[in-house]
């Protein structure tokens, strides 16, 4: 099974603050990866990384045959194989629910806007608001506006979809919403890189988790066997949390 | 015909002179009336504030120009058309910067916010001594920024006391163009010397602000 | 003394007083469209253009700003007539104006841009849309209407302003009002009819752009947020 992405001993910084210090795994098709670990342990950067919001200064990240490292990049078509979704949603506050969702579909893939719409009304409803179409983002609650912002992602149809703390900014009634969808797209084949707190969902649905420590990859293991981690700083991280 | 020399160049400066005293006129007298307008917006009475608000209207939705013809008019036709032209341009100019700075700081009084009230309420301070220990000293730091930044507004519409004959930069620009005709050279050195006059100021205005900004996260 | 004022005289008139409306309608609403849309772009300019464009931006709402219309007025049109380029005084109104207009336009929209999270054009970025489409669909629409109460006072202002231009003869309704008072004998009351039709205008004119707004800002409409 080849790799969908690919990062090998990635180096960033940020001025004097080393934030990640050789960085090196692979996501395969269909696999859901969980990055977890600390705050200030490196792991959102490395997931803005991969969608190249941030440059590295050493090592090299393929993701869908795109050499995110080369200064030949192209963002664009970058962005067509992968989604993003952010803690704070972003929404776009000025368009409703379905505008946010078929924006990028008219005016990146130049689909037609009775075939955007019907597109957006598709992801939608995947995330279950085809009832909400018509509601602005300050009309929804925090759980529905990133559940929008899932289906926004989804409509480009990305082979690769990225996840940043996306439940952090969530009441825990809210988080299980989320969580819910994601699972659905887990159990529906999307490849998913997610940086979370959640340590039950990493360990539910994950097909791996990565525990990053001080920039590093320190442990890598099963999300079934996240109850037995092989390093005392895993486990006592765990143990914090459990 | 004569060229643009040093002679104009001293001629522009004198006016100037001129449209820093309109101004400040206009910023003083409009200062004092505008506080009496700003007061009135905020006052417990309803026909003061709609007064006031009627006249804030008017002023900002009428050109200063048309203000300054009435001006000048009506003061003749009360029979004072001997007056000086600084007298006419001034009370124009009085006027037209009452309304607006009123507006001005009625917006810097009401930023307060209402909590400053109520905790000089419940001290048992009577409203004057609300308004003068505990709003307007707060409103006064808000007000800095945005009054200095009108100074250069007013500076700049100094220029408008032409009509009715008052003689100060734009108007002495103007009388040198007519019998100089060299529109580029005149007009030129005027807008620079507006823009000596303006351009501190506006950094002022603006370092004044950020400062603010600043203070307030 | 007492004045007896007559209105009756300038009874005869008032098809060039509605005349002068219609003109300075024209010249304001012109005047508003070319400067917002230059004064947008400017702004735009400002915070992504190449380094040398910020300046020159920067430097030419400076000077702008900090110097009289009506000489900014006088160098436009005369500066214009002794370049020997005959020039309608309506044309050199417009061109001061909007000269004039664009430079505030710059500093209220920049205000705008700035409001709009770095977060939104990262996550349009991420969406793949290009740079244009961002800020077309991103982030130009939250700007203006995070900035339109400024944008609609500075409008109204300029129309105001326009009068300023009866300085050079351009046809508009204080220019009207020059004339009608010197044939009539009857300034005081021409300038009170005058100042009134401002008045009117500028109530009418704050209302067109209310309703624009209401038109245009559906997010506003449908939640009933004050404009």
């Amino acid at each position: 099974m080849s790799a969908v992405v690919k990062l090998s001993n990635v180096h960033k910084s940020f001025g004097s603050l080393q934030v990640l210090n050789g960085v090196s795994f692979d996501v395969n098709r269909g696999e859901v990866v969980a990055i977890i670990g600390q705050s200030g342990s490196g792991k959102s950067t490395a997931l803005r990384c991969i969608n190249a919001l941030e440059t590295i200064e050493q090592g090299s990240i393929e993701v869908c045959g795109h050499q995110i490292h080369s200064p030949a990049l192209d963002k664009r078509a970058l962005r067509l194989d992968v989604g993003i979704v952010f803690q704070s949603y972003n929404l776009f506050p000025h368009l409703t629910a379905e505008q946010n969702v078929m924006l990028a579909p008219t005016c990146v893939r130049k689909l037609g806007k009775k075939e955007a719409r019907d597109l957006a009304q598709d992801c939608l409803a995947r995330v279950g608001l085809a009832e909400k179409a018509g509601h602005y983002p300050e009309q929804l609650s925090g759980g529905q506006q990133q559940r929008v912002a899932i289906a926004r992602s989804l409509a480009m149809q990305p082979k690769v979809m990225l996840f940043d703390e996306v439940t952090s900014a969530l009441d825990p009634q809210l988080t299980g919403e989320v969580l819910k969808v994601m699972e659905d797209l887990a159990k529906g084949g999307m490849t998913m890189i997610l940086v979370t707190h959640e340590m039950g969902f990493a360990r539910k649905v994950a097909s791996n988790v990565i525990y990053m420590r001080n920039g590093k990859v320190w442990e890598t293991l099963p999300g079934h066997e996240l109850n037995n981690p092989q390093t005392a700083e895993l486990r006592e991280f765990i143990g914090h949390d459990l | 015909m004569p060229s643009f020399g040093l002679g104009h160049v001293e001629f522009l400066l004198i006016a100037a002179l001129w449209t820093l005293a309109l101004s400040a006129i206009a910023f003083l007298g409009g200062g004092v009336l505008g506080f009496l307008i700003a007061l009135a917006r905020v006052s417990d009475s309803k026909l003061l504030r709609g007064l006031a608000g009627a006249y804030v209207q008017i002023v900002q939705g009428t050109p200063l120009l048309i203000l300054l013809f009435l001006i000048y008019f009506g003061l003749a036709i009360v029979g004072f058309d001997q007056l000086p032209a600084l007298i006419a341009a001034g009370a124009g100019l009085v006027i037209y910067s009452s309304g607006f700075l009123g507006e001005i700081w009625r917006g810097c009084i009401e930023s307060v916010p209402k909590t400053q009230w109520e905790a000089a309420e419940c001290l048992a301070m009577t409203r004057w001594q609300r308004m003068t220990r505990v709003i307007l000293p707060q409103a006064l730091r808000i007000a800095t920024a945005p009054t200095v930044g009108f100074l250069v507004q007013i500076i700049k519409n100094t220029s408008l006391a032409s009509v009715v004959g008052f003689v100060e930069l734009s108007q002495a620009g103007k009388l040198i163009n007519n019998s100089t005709f060299e529109p580029f050279r005149v007009f030129i050195t005027v807008a620079i010397i507006y823009f000596i006059i303006c351009y501190p100021l506006s950094a002022w205005s603006r370092g004044l602000e950020r400062r603010l900004n600043v203070g307030r996260r | 003394m007492t004045y007896q004022f007559d209105f009756s005289s300038l009874l005869p008139y008032w098809q060039e007083f509605a005349q002068g409306v219609w003109l300075t309608l024209q010249l304001s609403a012109i005047s508003t469209v070319l400067g917002f849309v230059g004064g947008a772009l400017c702004a735009i300019a400002r915070a992504d253009g190449p380094p040398w464009l910020q300046r020159i931006v920067g430097a030419y709402v400076e000077v702008i700003r900090n110097t009289p219309l009506l000489v900014q007025i006088f160098i436009v049109y005369f500066g214009i007539a002794v370049m020997g380029i005959r020039i309608d005084a309506n044309v050199a109104a417009v061109l001061a104006l909007v000269v004039n207009v664009i430079a505030y336009t710059c500093e209220i929209m920049r205000a705008g841009l700035e409001s709009v999270h770095k977060a939104q054009v990262e996550a349009a970025d991420c969406l793949g849309l290009s740079k244009a489409q961002t800020y077309w669909h991103v982030v130009l629409r939250p700007a203006i209407e995070r900035v339109y109460p400024a944008l609609v006072s500075q409008y109204v202002l300029l129309m105001l302003a326009s009068s300023i231009t009866s300085q050079i003869s351009a046809e508009e309704l204080t220019a009207v009002a020059n004339r009608i008072q010197s044939d009539t004998f009857r300034s005081f009351e021409t300038y009170i009819v005058v100042g009134l039709l401002y008045l009117a205008l500028s109530f009418v004119v704050r209302a067109a752009f209310w309703a624009f707004g209401m038109l245009v800002f559906t997010r506003r409409r449908k939640l009933g947020t004050p404009l």
